[in-house]
């Protein structure tokens, strides 16, 4: 957890540095009467962010977190919550280049369902087929916004024909 | 006379059948989502709001309202019946609702909290009614260095009165605050923050990317961590006659509910405090005052009543300030604010004048949420409680799910979902280290409209800070916001030269 503290704190400098550095392509400056340039807002307030960084550094090295003591910041079981959480997120976001919101609700779905929770295969199958004719009919044509259908594109063709 | 005839008006648009519909839908899925563990209001409305653009503003708000109002209800289901705190607005709940459940009076809990929440619900909406006009006159008055003024002062709530760490508090607020600059200068038009020239951030970083990330992806990788082990849902007999038994037996209580009620609605006001330190401190009240203090914690139904009357009418007083002044009281009205922005709505006290029919056919849905709460609360009772077993396996691919969609519809660009997932775990990240991810919300929203008036008020003011002495209110209100932002550091030195003499 401590060591967490410090890690956290570095990165975040090395954010608000690059931000920094990004924001200074506008001017930061203050332009005669009319008030600061288009990139001070953002530059001024990045240097706060690095100042608060240092501070939580400074602290840090003063002793401020050692209440800690060793306990950790995240045990095995968290690991592993997290780690099945995230990366099964980024495979779904991933997978829409490809099969498209509809190919890649179901694969959450029933990666969650079945894999993880051991919930009954009708279970799992009704909402993963539920959950994206839902789906469906709520974004593509009552709100008509067009989801990305990567491959699966095509077969919407005769859908498109029918609804809208 | 003119509020009554306005608030008539109101509830001809509240009443209209879309808007009656959604006030119930609004009412049953808040009352749901309050009811799982771990997921609130502002959970709720953020992950809800993309949904809402299938309706006018209008009834947008007004069903994001009832959710609001429903999940307040809902909380403390899941606080009485395992212990685990519906949202954190419901935390005291669990302080004396799981004790009086554990000894076989989980009805006698429910319909404390379920009357307590009508009951703050009611007199905080009269406080609103009461308040909102007047207020939002004086606010007609603003100009921008006011209006600059008063985030600030928004702000400088967090760090006087979160209580929160200060550097790590700073830190949010700024960062949201840089987030809500990706995007093109406001007044040059050149663009700004656009990494590795990603033509995503061209259109900036929408304030939903950063609130659905936060309390959909972040806050159910949060849920799933805390709620690994098996929980216990405690057993409920509900008969009719222990119903009626149950409403008198809230006699002694009535006090404590309008104790709650008022306390919750001006500690709702307040950016930084809100529902969870409202009902944390009505909590404490009802016990101070109580002649058995020591029977709190032990199953005393003031000790359900007190909080959650207060978390209700924290709910309704958070709505006060952003309606009238542009600025949210709590996450979700920041939430709420931001959804007035993509909906064509100038946020501010124009809204009392130009958008009546907006401003006040919400008002009145309020009315209409808290009672239909009420009744719908009650006579459904064991369908929340069924939610409660509904295993997170379930619940997490699905708000996983509404998230991406969520996050893809206001811009339909992935790069945005992308963003979405990276706020979400570094939001969760950060989190477990107790960086506060409230203020970052509220800044993000307040950003654009922060920055605007601070460069409109240097412009009138030839580019001088000057203007903001100049102008006694904002003077004022600036001279408040310092003092609130330096008053952390008051009490370290205090607390400092405290420790030094006593040594």
């Amino acid at each position: 957890m401590r060591r967490a503290e410090l890690v956290m704190a570095v990165i975040m400098a090395i954010v608000s540095i690059s931000l920094m550095w990004k924001s200074a392509e506008l001017p930061i400056g203050w332009i005669p009467r009319e008030g600061p340039g288009g990139g001070a807002f953002p530059f001024w307030l990045s240097a706060g962010m690095l100042v608060c960084c240092i501070w939580i550094i400074v602290r840090w090295f003063r002793g401020y977190f050692d209440s800690y003591g060793d306990t950790l910041y995240m045990d095995k079981e968290t690991v592993r919550v997290f780690l099945t959480g995230a990366v099964s997120l980024t495979v779904t976001i991933g997978a829409i280049y490809l099969v498209g919101v509809y190919g890649a609700i179901p694969m959450l779905l029933i990666f969650y369902m079945k894999f993880i929770g051991r919930h009954t295969w009708p279970l799992t199958i009704a909402l993963a087929v539920a959950f994206p004719v839902v789906t469906f009919f709520f974004f593509e044509i009552a709100l008509t916004i067009t989801l990305p259908k990567g491959l699966t594109e095509p077969l919407f063709y005769p859908l498109y024909d029918i609804f809208l | 006379m003119e509020v009554l005839a306005l608030l008539f008006d109101g509830f001809i648009v509240a009443l209209e059948p879309l808007n009656f519909i959604l006030i119930v839908v609004g009412v049953t899925v808040g009352l749901f989502i309050g009811a799982m563990p771990g997921l609130g209001s502002v959970n709720g409305v953020a992950i809800l709001l993309p949904m809402t653009f299938l309706v006018p503003p209008t009834s947008a708000v007004i069903f994001l309202g009832a959710i609001y109002y429903g999940a307040m209800y809902g909380g403390a289901i899941s606080s009485i019946m395992l212990g685990i705190p519906g949202a954190s607005t419901a935390v005291a709940t669990t302080f004396d609702g799981r004790p009086m459940a554990r000894s076989g009076l989980a009805d006698q809990a429910l319909i404390a909290a379920a009357t307590a929440s009508f009951v703050g619900g009611t007199i905080s909406v009269i406080l609103f009614t009461m308040f909102a006009p007047p207020l939002a006159e004086v606010a007609l008055r603003f100009g921008a260095p006011e209006e600059f003024a008063l985030m600030l002062l928004a702000f400088a709530t967090f760090i006087g009165l979160s209580g929160d760490d200060i550097p790590k508090t700073f830190f949010s607020i700024l960062i949201g605050l840089v987030l809500s600059a990706v995007g093109l200068d406001i007044v040059s038009g050149e663009p700004r923050l656009i990494f590795f020239d990603i033509p995503g951030f061209f259109h900036g970083v929408n304030f939903l990317v950063l609130a659905i990330g936060i309390y959909g992806i972040g806050e159910i990788l949060w849920t799933l961590e805390t709620n690994k082990g098996e929980v216990e849902v405690s057993t409920l007999e509900l008969t009719l006659k222990k119903f009626i038994s149950g409403f008198f037996r809230l006699k002694n209580a009535i006090s404590t509910m309008l104790m709650g009620s008022f306390l919750g609605f001006f500690v709702g006001i307040l950016p930084a405090a809100g529902a969870t330190p409202g009902s944390l401190m009505a909590y404490g009240v009802a016990k101070t005052m109580d002649k058995n203090p020591e029977s709190f914690g032990k199953g005393n139904v003031k000790g359900v009543a007190a909080p959650e009357a207060a978390n209700n009418s924290a709910s309704t007083g958070s709505m006060l300030p952003m309606l009238t002044l542009g600025i949210p009281g709590s996450p979700t009205t920041a939430i709420l604010l931001g959804g007035m922005v993509i909906w064509g709505l100038e946020p501010g006290p124009r809204l009392f004048t130009d958008q009546t029919e907006f401003v006040w056919g919400l008002i009145a849905s309020l009315y209409a949420a808290n009672l239909l709460a009420l009744v719908i609360n009650l006579a459904f009772i064991p369908v929340f409680i069924w939610v409660l077993r509904v295993p997170f396996t379930i619940l997490a691919p699905v708000i996983f799910i509404l998230c991406i969609v969520g996050g893809y519809a206001p811009t339909q660009d992935m790069h945005d979902v992308w963003l979405m997932l990276l706020f979400g775990v570094v939001g969760y990240l950060m989190r477990k280290l107790d960086y506060p991810m409230a203020p970052a919300v509220l800044a993000i929203v307040l950003g654009p409209l922060a920055e605007t008036s601070l460069r409109q008020s240097l412009i009138i003011g030839k580019g001088s800070p000057q203007i903001f002495i100049d102008r006694p209110i904002a003077a004022a209100i600036m001279a408040c916001a310092i003092i609130l932002f330096i008053l952390p550091l008051v009490k370290l030195i205090s607390a400092k030269r405290k420790k030094s003499s006593s040594n």
